[in-house]
């Protein structure tokens, strides 16, 4: 069973400096589904990520070459202004990362800059909605107006989550969404993945082999900057092709 | 395993490796006296630093005690009481108030002067009596009339109280030695002898010196203050921060956020880390070149001063607000584009508040800099001498560092005490400001 593709990526090569991060990789990530890539440390999988909503724009040593397809659109164009394509293209970052205003502040931010709202009662129905939608309503409720700064880790990563989710983009990238937090709220966030995925098509980058088997239907293994093997999850964890992902998931490297 | 890895393979220990070869005891042995070793250090390196902060806050001492003591008299004021009767008719109009125009024409130093002569009707002669004329301020018989003008009601009065010299001044403050042969002395033996018969009628007193907080610069220095010159200091830094502070904040966040990286950039991150170190007076030349040569603005005007400034202060305030942006963790401003700000809006909603303390803060220390200053302004003419409170940006004006350098070359004794307590005040100004920066510092960081 496919879904239709969403993202695509051709040829794509990703410097920094004279330092190729990224060579030549080819793929196509299926909608509303749950695409985990993973692979040792510094093998590019975080940098390619990163190529899906131009984050690899602000480093100003790095360089993408290549084609990333969103619809017929190629988003990779430095022409195409990525504001819009992060609106469409929603990310969560290793480290929660809330601003330091309150809790309200952090989600109402998104929908307010691209001009999603246009009252106070809409603004809190999108904040309400999506603190519900990453499970985070009930703990956070009665003090909306509390600097974010005071929740737990887990509690500020589901509020990143809240704040990506704000402006209902189409694809939300994680960059290792659990790598910080306890495996309480590793489970939380795993489950919120499972239920976000219905909506979003998501991509997720992670270090622990469990997480891919347990969160996504695809997995793309990198290796020092080349795609190795991508397809179903299932036939990677069971019935890898290639040896160094036969390595790679049974622990013997990594 | 088929495949070569590069992460995978124990080496053996070739080697041979002294620590681990040794015993347990060794080891300890060793560390103990190695630590030994590091606390001496660390107890010199602490000794070291309690001398040099030792040293530094004497001095500190030092010099807050000798400005004082030579400041701390000007907040006081001789006084001398003379009979003085105001012709009335010479100044009143037909309807019984004060005639501007016939007070303007009435010769009041002669008037106080005349008073002053009639307690001392045994001094005759023409260079006795220049003398004893000499103990009354210059200024008496203006400040007299203003104070009429001012109140008329004071001109039924018969006896007012009015400045003496600033020789008896100095002479009533211990300040002018009578062990001195009279040739030595500002005050001579005869004046001495007037001076006592006039304590001895109770008819000498020191009040607080009101004037110097009230009044502009003065030829003479009983009537001299520092009013001219606070204001002028104000207006100053007011156009210093109107123009360097937004310019300086855009400057560093098109630097930090927009600048493409080049050559260009490089060579404008240089010249402003350059520009930071260049002496003020250079700051003074080109103003003087270009605002007032090229483009003939007014001069000794604070509106020139503060541009002048604000120059001076750009690369502070810029090099601060850079530190303070790269200060901000960049997962802040990752956080803002991810969820599709554009570089602005991290900039602005995000970076810049988390930034704003460190940007105050170089800022305050930037003007409080720019107070001090005093080559720049000499060279675009603040160091006039001006009498009058400046009411606006282009009036001519002083500023407090340039009234100080104006005093302490002034020939009179009185106006080296008064530069040592507008020393004081304007250190109570930069202290004040240094206050204000650490007060700001704490109430915004506060909020996150």
């Amino acid at each position: 069973m496919t879904n239709p593709t969403k993202l695509s990526t051709h040829d794509l090569n990703v410097f920094y400096d004279e330092k190729q991060a990224i060579n030549n990789i080819s793929m196509a990530i299926e909608s509303n589904k749950v695409t985990s890539f993973i692979g040792p440390s510094g093998c590019g999988k975080s940098t390619f990520l990163r190529c899906f909503n131009r984050m690899n724009d602000v480093i100003p040593a790095c360089r993408v070459e290549g084609q990333i397809m969103m619809g017929d659109q190629n988003i990779n164009d430095q022409k195409l202004d990525p504001v819009l394509l992060r609106a469409r293209v929603g990310m969560v970052f290793q480290k929660p990362n809330p601003f330091p205003k309150s809790i309200f502040e952090n989600v109402a931010y998104g929908p307010r800059i691209h001009g999603l709202v246009s009252s106070k009662s809409e603004t809190a129905d999108v904040v309400e909605d999506s603190l519900k939608r990453s499970g985070l309503w009930n703990e956070v409720y009665d003090r909306l107006h509390d600097p974010a700064t005071g929740l737990s880790g887990g509690q500020q990563q589901r509020l990143c989550i809240a704040r990506a989710i704000a402006v209902s983009p189409e694809v939300l990238l994680m960059d290792e969404p659990c790598s910080a937090l306890d495996p309480i709220a590793t489970t939380i966030i795993e489950n919120l993945i499972n239920e976000l995925q219905e909506r979003y098509t998501i991509i997720i980058v992670t270090h622990s082999m469990q997480q891919a088997a347990r969160v996504s239907q695809n997995t793309a293994y990198f290796h020092l900057g080349h795609l190795i093997e991508y397809g179903a999850t299932k036939d990677i964890f069971t019935n890898p092709a290639d040896p160094q992902t036969e390595a790679y998931i049974s622990g013997k490297i990594g | 395993m088929s495949w070569p890895c590069p992460y995978l393979g124990v080496q053996e220990a070739v080697i041979s490796n002294p620590i681990k070869d040794m015993s347990a005891d060794e080891r300890l042995h060793l560390i103990s006296v190695s630590l030994n070793k590091r606390h001496r250090k660390e107890k010199q390196l602490k000794l070291a630093g309690l001398a040099a902060i030792t040293l530094a806050i004497g001095f500190l001492v030092v010099l807050m005690t000798n400005i004082f003591s030579n400041g701390y008299t000007a907040l006081l004021q001789s006084e001398v009481r003379i009979d003085i009767n105001v012709p009335k008719a010479e100044i009143l109009g037909a309807d019984g108030a004060i005639d501007i125009q016939k007070s303007q024409a009435f010769n009041w130093n002669g008037l106080v002067k005349k008073s002053f002569r009639a307690g001392f009707p045994d001094v005759k002669g023409m260079s006795d009596r220049r003398m004893l004329n000499d103990l009354v301020s210059e200024n008496a018989g203006y400040e007299l009339r203003q104070a009429i003008e001012k109140d008329p009601s004071l001109i039924d009065q018969s006896s007012f109280w009015v400045k003496t010299s600033d020789d008896v001044d100095m002479l009533l403050k211990g300040r002018i030695k009578t062990t001195l042969p009279e040739k030595l002395r500002r005050i001579k033996d005869s004046q001495l002898v007037w001076i006592n018969q006039l304590e001895q009628k109770n008819d000498l007193r020191k009040v607080f010196n009101t004037a110097f907080f009230t009044n502009a610069d003065s030829r003479e220095p009983e009537s001299a203050g520092i009013l001219g010159a606070i204001v002028g200091s104000a207006m100053v830094l007011m156009i210093t921060i109107i123009i360097a502070l937004p310019l300086a904040v855009m400057a560093a966040i098109y630097l930090e956020y927009f600048a493409p990286p080049g050559r260009l950039t490089d060579f404008i991150e240089v010249n402003i880390n350059n520009l930071a170190s260049v002496p003020s007076i250079v700051f003074g030349l080109l103003g003087l070149a270009i605002f007032l040569g090229f483009f003939n603005m007014p001069r000794s005007a604070p509106l020139v001063g503060g541009m002048v400034l604000a120059l001076m202060t750009l690369p502070t305030i810029i090099i601060a607000t850079r530190a303070s942006i790269r200060a901000v963790p960049t997962s802040i401003r990752d956080a803002a584009l991810g969820v599709g700000a554009s570089r602005m809006q991290a900039a602005l909603d995000h970076v810049l508040p988390l930034a704003a303390p460190g940007i105050l803060t170089g800022t305050i220390i930037g003007i409080a800099q720019a107070l001090g200053e005093t080559a720049p302004l000499i060279m675009i003419g603040m160091v006039a001498f001006i009498v009058d409170v400046p009411t606006s940006v282009t009036d001519p004006a002083t500023a407090l560092p340039v009234q100080i350098f104006i005093w302490s070359d002034s020939a009179e004794r009185a106006f080296y005490e008064r530069s040592s307590l507008a020393i004081m005040v304007l250190l109570i100004f930069l202290i004040s400001m240094n206050l204000l920066a650490v007060f700001l510092r704490k109430r915004f960081e506060k909020r996150w």
